[in-house]
């Protein structure tokens, strides 16, 4: 049981071994913070939809199921947008068209179609708390990244002096490809070293 | 008119939906490895962006605006794409079997291809009317297709040079890409905003 939980988090991360999910992942880790909220919104989102999903399991006609997990997806994406809207309408302008972008990412529709259909809630839970919290360092750690070399800083926090002559493209979108594409590197030569 | 064709070079060039929005990177980083494939691809997503633009439209200011169902926007965006794609999936399937055959999974996948929601998406945010958003759709699609057939291109050459052997694979086209996209930046001086 153990083992489901801690897959996602390393050994099937969704980010840097799967490669899914790219759109947010690339699109808001332009800071540390926009990372979190969207780290947050995934793990609420891919929690709510894969416990409901595994519960009504049974209901679902085989032929139909793609279009009810979307559906359902796509009503805990909108309560997301709709509270980050309220409470912290900054965030919500910051991550724009990418919290309705939810709905169509691989990461949930994914683990819906590959665990949650087919196990009892609480494994589903395991697995997808796995997952999204995986995802959330994933997210944070780009973002970080990303951050420190554009600007500096992390969470808004001066790390590097004014010696440091700020990457600008790292906040772009170019950086975000290429910091992505090292450190799926990185992880690829840390999991050769443990081999 | 000018207007017309500031949306369409900004959606080709200038603002590429995946170079830019990092919209449509799934099939970006998986269908681009074959030439033909990424051609066959590249006209499949822009006939679906440019029909949901289109059809997302009617459904937005006719249905959802006038009966005051907003809430429900995502929900009927994406029944809206959903059912297009299976049409097309179904005409696929009868007119080019080959075409068919080599898109695999990649064809259904459409639907949740994030570029195709992202449009419709940006459609309702940027408030354009229905030609407007017809030729957004279009020439996003273009876009989309232009990257994908170079990203191709590129990777039929890197399958012949002398990769690091831990930046195979994902990395290696991550950092292309990275490149491309650095490259592309060149064309942002095209339109003041």
């Amino acid at each position: 049981m153990k083992n489901v939980f801690k897959k996602g988090l390393w050994e099937n991360h969704p980010i840097f071994k799967q490669l899914l999910g790219m759109c947010p992942t690339l699109a808001v880790t332009t800071s540390a913070i926009n990372g979190l909220s969207m780290g947050l919104a995934i793990i609420f989102v891919l929690n709510f939809s894969s416990g409901i999903v595994s519960l009504i399991r049974k209901f679902i006609p085989p032929q139909v199921r793609i279009a009810v997990y979307t559906i359902i997806i796509a009503t805990f994406v909108t309560l997301a947008d709709l509270f980050l809207k309220a409470f912290f309408p900054s965030i919500s302008k910051a991550l724009g068209p990418y919290v309705p972008l939810i709905v169509v990412n691989c990461i949930i529709l994914g683990r819906a179609e590959a665990f949650s259909s087919k196990n009892p809630p609480k494994l589903a839970l395991l697995d997808s708390l796995g997952v999204s919290l995986g995802f959330l360092w994933g997210l944070v750690l780009l973002g970080s990244l990303r951050e420190l070399l554009g600007a500096g800083t992390i969470f808004g926090i001066k790390v590097l002096g004014d010696f440091f002559e700020k990457w600008v493209v790292m906040v772009l979108p170019a950086g975000a490809f290429l910091v992505l594409g090292f450190l799926v590197g990185v992880i690829n030569y840390i999991e050769r070293k443990r081999r | 008119m000018r207007d017309l064709f500031l949306i369409f070079l900004s959606a080709v060039l200038v603002n590429n939906f995946v170079l830019t929005y990092f919209l449509g990177i799934c099939p970006f980083l998986g269908v681009s490895s074959s030439y033909e494939q990424a051609v066959g691809m590249g006209l499949a997503v822009t006939f679906v962006m440019s029909l949901a633009s289109s059809i997302c439209w009617i459904f937005y200011h006719l249905i959802l605006v006038k009966f005051g169902l907003l809430i429900l926007e995502y929900v009927v965006f994406i029944l809206v794409i959903a059912s297009l794609v299976q049409i097309v999936e179904m005409f696929i399937r009868k007119y080019s079997p080959s075409l068919y055959q080599s898109l695999g999974i990649y064809l259904p996948l459409i639907t949740t291809n994030c570029a195709i929601l992202g449009l419709v998406l940006f459609m309702v945010i940027r408030d354009y009317n229905f030609i407007q958003s017809v030729v957004f759709g279009f020439s996003s699609g273009l876009g989309f297709s232009l990257v994908l057939v170079m990203m191709a291109g590129i990777r039929e050459e890197l399958k012949f040079s002398d990769i690091p052997q831990i930046l195979k694979g994902a990395s290696i086209t991550l950092i292309t890409a990275g490149i491309l996209a650095l490259a592309f930046m060149g064309f942002s001086g095209l339109i003041s905003s």
